[in-house]
């Protein structure tokens, strides 16, 4: 009774979905056996099936249930906890545009205009005949050429009117996305990278420069006892890429001494922080020099195992990738007996995310591997404790890996000639927004901010974002700061706004949805003060503001404090950092009163009077 | 050894080891208020109400285990002013009409309104559409009224079954979704339980109801965290 009931309210609520749509997958069967029925690859199981039809239904859903032996609601759990899957179809063609701010700074409207002109429905809608769906979603890590979209998993990059009326005629003739030929994209990297994304290294540094020969780190590894190892990478003293910076050597040494009977290496390549495109571009460039220092981690905390976490949006590099590590298994750097040395196994698997922010933390990142919602766990443990599947498990940046890599190689000293005292090494830094030349500069730690805009040719800068929406965003008093642990730390990314920009609307109003759309919702204050902040800051926007409300807003900022990750703790931050840094901009927009009120009575009364067929008295004259 | 010493608001207090800092701070008559938590189920500080300063860092109370040394406030004014904050975004978040709802004077997020003096939330209600889920013949689920603790979710853990609750979607539109079909034939009993294990009026019984008159109820009579706090007296 009660599922026919849903599946007809289901019916109701896809209004856009004509009779024709259906998404009932043909080769479940072959999916399920693919993965073992096994629980913990529910996250892949999804994927293929959304991959394939464009929809899990709830037939799929059912289906999935009585084979893993778990409810119909813990797969509906899963399956509505990531951007990338719906319940509903989303066309044999889902168009997913980035709606980030700098994709808006680049002129994504005028694109979103056209693609709804040429597909013929809005978004967040499919067309009648089911073929096309138009879906906004958060930034796909092509900053330095936006606008951008996914197109069953093909991005087509630095759109343009033309480009769109050329991609959407491709698809209304039927042609496989990858078939779709427009001129002028650069060549990818390598023939099974179906997208033409540039990869724009426009300075390498110490991890982007080739100069060692696939393998050579390994070896010299596999001769050293595996702490021994560890010394090295502690004497490098290389901190983790991933903003946390946390001590690499230490976080193995700790994994090593937590004894069980299985071990493992997470890469996360989760790069979800809007404005963040290094670890594209590493993956595109160096894959090789990751699954190496996957390798080099797994042989010192003794793990056998190691998962790449990649996120949804660069699905597009999975061939390719997978192709790097078969030839790395022909080279016996990877599989079993590695370099000769009898017993010593270490393989590598990718694991992609469904869209999903917060499956960036490390242990949210670990409950989606074990295909569930992506929820940050509470600590302690920490993962290198009880990580995946409860065993002692290291979480690295895919950075961090590729340092360790050339550490192996070169020594810890040579490392620590580079970079300052207490931020050894080199970053990778995603540069976008208004300069000349976006794209991914590795520098070493210690240059200011003035350095890096000069080198990108960034004129007239109202401000920058230093280490995306979760970072802070910083006047020119402050572009004299060192990037460095020790002064202005970053994940690795700068948006550089203009003065030209409404930074309020811009950005900030930006950056607040992002965080609206992304939190996990567990903590009250990320579930629900991100709401009231957003609400706040619309109604300063509006002009409706008064001080007081500029008070709340820094008395609820500390409240952000009790979250329990780092997406809660940072989630007001866009608000935070640019009241402490512009506030002119914020008392500019205030009424010089205590208090202004945003009720309109004539509004309010319109509908009623109008059922009841009377004419509103507000004049206040009461008879 | 088992036996470790901690120091709670300047209080030196006494418990064993593996007991987590809620648990020994309520052995030793201090009140630490909870919303998500509920004896017996593994905790998952969720609503972050009993965050205390441990070791100088933020953590909830329920889920850091004691360990012997540890120097924990749990009752600082900014603590406190947070807790009440976190009180008045719950009740602006959801749609709770306290004089109509079976749990009146049952109601844990009701009673530490009391506790913390709201008179109305700094916060302008949201008033968001929220439906209630009467497919189940033993219980309804009110939308409006849940507050997201999961403790419903956390009860039903025994090993090798599929759960009953769950949480749908994420972020503000996360909601609690029950699975019809598992739960069609629920006894009285755990319908009950499933009542009893939520703080709030989100779980409530059909064809059932009132059986204590509103006035007599838990916390109309003894306010919430009496009954830990008179503990010390």
């Amino acid at each position: 009774m009660g599922e026919s009931k849903s599946q007809k309210s289901v019916e109701v609520n896809a209004e856009n979905f004509s009779e024709c749509c259906s998404c009932s997958c043909k080769n479940i069967k072959t999916i399920l056996a693919k993965y073992g029925s096994d629980r913990v690859r529910l996250m892949d199981i999804l994927i293929d099936i959304q991959t394939n039809v464009g929809c899990i239904s709830k037939e799929s859903v059912k289906e999935i249930a009585e084979n893993l032996n778990i409810s119909k609601v813990d797969v509906e759990q899963t399956l509505s906890f990531y951007h990338f899957f719906s319940e509903k179809p989303t066309g044999k063609y889902a168009i997913y545009l980035n709606d980030s701010a700098v994709a808006n700074m680049m002129g994504r409207s005028d694109i979103a205009k056209a693609l709804e002109e040429e597909v013929g429905c809005k978004f967040g809608s499919v067309t009648e005949d089911c073929q096309i769906g138009l879906f906004d979603t958060a930034c796909i890590g092509m900053n330095d050429q936006e606008p951008s979209a996914i197109i069953n998993q093909r991005v087509f990059t630095n759109l343009t009117k033309e480009k769109v009326k050329l991609i959407v005629n491709g698809i209304k003739n039927n042609f496989d996305v990858n078939d779709i030929q427009i001129e002028g994209y650069c060549q990818a990297t390598h023939k099974l990278i179906t997208s033409n994304v540039c990869s724009n290294i426009k300075k390498e540094g110490p991890i982007l420069t080739k100069d060692m020969k696939v393998g050579d780190a390994l070896k010299k590894v596999i001769l050293m006892d595996p702490n021994d190892v560890i010394e090295l990478v502690k004497q490098s003293n290389l901190r983790g890429r991933g903003g946390a910076g946390f001590p690499t050597g230490m976080k193995w040494q700790f994994c090593r001494a937590f004894k069980d009977e299985k071990h493992y290496i997470f890469c996360n390549a989760d790069e979800g922080e809007p404005g963040t495109f290094k670890d594209r571009v590493i993956l595109t460039e160096r894959p090789e020099l990751l699954f190496e220092g996957m390798a080099i981690a797994g042989y010192s905390i003794g793990s056998d195992e190691g998962i790449l976490y990649l996120r949804y949006e660069y699905k597009y590099l999975q061939n390719y990738l997978e192709d790097v590590l078969s030839t790395l298994r022909e080279q016996n750097l990877l599989g079993k007996d590695i370099g000769g040395k009898a017993g010593l196994n270490f393989d590598i698997r990718i694991q992609f995310g469904g869209g999903a922010y917060v499956c960036g933390e490390e242990s949210a990142l670990i409950e989606s591997a074990e295909g569930k919602r992506g929820e940050p766990r509470d600590r302690p443990p920490f993962p290198v404790e009880k990580g995946y599947l409860q065993k002692p498990t290291v979480v690295n940046n895919v950075e961090t890996l590729c340092a360790v890599t050339k550490i192996i190689h070169q020594g810890p000293k040579w490392y620590r000639s580079l970079g300052t005292l207490d931020s050894t090494g080199s970053k990778v830094m995603s540069i976008s927004g208004d300069c000349d030349n976006p794209g991914i500069y590795e520098i070493e730690w210690g240059f200011t901010v003035n350095d890096i805009l000069e080198m990108v040719g960034a004129k007239d800068v109202q401000a920058v974002q230093v280490g995306g929406p979760s970072g802070s965003c910083i006047a020119s008093n402050e572009f004299k700061r060192k990037l460095a642990y020790e002064d202005l730390a970053t994940g690795g990314s700068m948006i550089i706004i203009g003065k030209h920009r409404d930074l309020i609307k811009d950005i900030v109003m930006n950056f607040t949805d992002f965080f609206i759309e992304e939190s996990c919702g567990s903590c009250v204050p990320c579930r629900a003060m991100t709401v009231q902040f957003k609400n706040k800051l619309e109604k300063i926007y509006r002009g409706n503001g008064v001080q007081e409300d500029i008070d709340q807003m820094l008395e609820w900022g500390k409240v952000m404090k009790m979250n329990r990750c780092g997406l809660g703790h940072t989630a007001a931050n866009p608000i935070l950092t640019t009241l402490k840094n512009f506030r002119e901009l914020y008392t500019a927009k205030l009424q010089k009163t205590d208090y202004v009120s945003e009720f309109n009575l004539e509004e309010a009364v319109q509908e009623s009077c109008a059922a009841a067929g009377r004419i509103p008295n507000l004049g206040g004259d009461h008879e | 050894m088992n036996k470790i010493k901690i120091r709670i608001n300047d209080i030196v207090c006494r418990g064993e080891k593996g007991q987590t800092v809620l648990e020994i701070a309520k052995d030793n008559g201090i009140y630490i208020p909870t919303l998500c938590n509920y004896e017996g189920i593994k905790p998952q500080g969720s609503c972050r109400i009993c965050t205390c300063m441990i070791g100088g860092r933020m953590m909830t109370a329920c889920t850091t285990p004691a360990l012997d040394g540890m120097d924990i406030v749990t009752n600082s004014d900014e603590l406190e002013k947070f807790r009440a904050t976190i009180v008045e975004l719950l009740f602006a978040e959801g749609n709770h009409f306290c004089p109509t709802c079976e749990r009146s004077g049952n109601c844990e997020l009701q009673a530490l309104g009391y506790r913390y003096k709201m008179m109305v939330p700094q916060f302008p209600y949201s008033f968001a559409a929220k439906d209630i889920d009467a497919d189940n013949p033993k219980i309804m689920i009110d939308h409006n009224r849940c507050i997201l603790c999961k403790r419903c979710i956390r009860r039903k853990k025994e090993k090798d079954n599929p759960n009953w609750f769950v949480f749908k979607k994420r972020g503000a539109k996360v909601q609690i979704n029950i699975d019809h079909e598992l739960t069609a034939d629920f006894t009285d009993k755990l319908a009950q339980q499933a009542m009893d294990t939520c703080p709030v009026g989100a779980i409530i019984r059909k064809e059932k109801g009132f059986d204590v008159p509103i006035g007599e109820r838990k916390y109309d009579k003894n306010p919430i965290g009496s009954d830990i706090e008179g503990l010390k007296e």
